[in-house]
């Protein structure tokens, strides 16, 4: 036996990138702008979803849930009368932490894209893996709560980076907390300096209609090829 | 958590150009951005390399300094905390010139050693 070097030189997530445009080339001949909604467990993902899915003028809206195991997101958001999709990826190896281009790949056939303007994916709960795996998405919005501390942006720069929109979300919970909005504001200026951010509460409703108008805007954007 | 996936993507991408033979050592370089812990992913990359063509091979990681660059100014700095900010304008307007990378660089296949007539 003897061995033989061969050079390569190829990025090791090309597969991924690859899946992803093939989806978005699918989302977009169905004219379909896909959000890829992401944020760590409990950080209100489901909440300020349901807080603008059905109150976004002229818009239908769908929404693609990933999740671990369970279809507890899923059923409070069909309880509104919104398609959802559930893929559930403990049937993949050991329970992926994220979902990746080849799983949402394997939903298109079953979104009902030609009745929908508008597809939500939310992501598994995760600041890490999400982020690096593009699924064919328009864009991508994280939720970071104020509960989660001020330097989460600083640990998790990867997630920050990816994002266009940072919604900060439970600020009715501020007067409660040894939390410092600015600093959490100024440490996502450090990471991804002039991303857009919007202050919101679920609970109370505080800055949903920017959340709305956000999505109104990603909605009426010109489709740019992956 | 995210080094599982990344194992199978290195391990695809190096299946791929192995063609069928079996690899014993792959080279990968990997941008400090990309939080990726090296001994897990070691760790992973023996695991799910089983019943690949990559069983038993080793993982060698050559780790990439995080630089960027600011694009007005043109401004170079490594950083070590993750600050996107030109130190030298403040401009926002910055792009990565170095850490991003994941890349496989290079792999190392076993052949048996040709024996050609006389």
């Amino acid at each position: 036996m003897h061995r033989t070097k061969v050079t390569v030189v190829e990025e090791a997530l090309d597969a991924n990138n690859t899946i992803a445009s093939a989806n978005r080339l699918d989302f977009d001949r169905a004219a379909v702008k896909v959000i890829n909604f992401m944020g760590a467990p409990g950080a209100g993902k489901t909440t300020l979803l349901e807080r603008v899915v059905t109150s976004l003028p002229g818009l239908a809206v769908g929404v693609l849930e990933g999740d671990v195991q369970g279809s507890m997101d899923a059923d409070r958001l069909a309880s509104l009368h919104v398609p959802v999709t559930q893929i559930n990826t403990a049937a993949g190896f050991g329970g992926e932490c994220h979902l990746d281009a080849n799983m949402v790949r394997s939903a298109i056939p079953s979104l009902p894209l030609e009745d929908i303007d508008l597809l939500v994916v939310e992501n598994v709960g995760n600041l890490v893996c999400p982020a690096e795996f593009r699924i064919g998405e328009d864009a991508r919005v994280m939720v970071s709560a104020v509960t989660e501390g001020e330097d989460k942006p600083l640990k998790y720069p990867l997630m920050f980076r990816a994002c266009e929109l940072v919604l900060v979300n439970k600020i009715d919970l501020l007067p409660h907390l040894d939390f410092d909005l600015e600093r959490l504001l100024y440490n996502i200026d450090q990471v991804h300096p002039d991303v857009e951010r919007i202050v919101v509460s679920g609970r109370t409703g505080e800055g949903i209609d920017a959340w709305r108008d956000w999505l109104l805007r990603i909605a009426a954007r010109e489709p740019v090829a992956a | 958590m995210h080094e599982l996936s990344l194992s199978s993507a290195i391990i695809a991408t190096a299946e791929k150009h192995a063609a069928g033979r079996r690899v014993a050592l792959v080279t990968l370089r990997v941008g400090a951005l990309r939080q990726v812990v090296p001994e897990t992913l070691e760790f992973y990359f023996g695991f799910v390399a089983r019943g690949t063509a990559c069983e038993g091979a080793r993982l060698e990681q050559e780790v990439v300094d995080a630089r960027l660059r600011c694009t007005p100014c043109g401004t170079e700095w490594d950083i070590e905390v993750p600050a996107f900010r030109c130190p030298t304008c403040g401009g926002a307007d910055v792009a990565v010139a170095s850490g991003n990378e994941f890349e496989v660089e290079s792999i190392e296949i076993e052949e048996a050693a040709c024996i050609a007539p006389r």
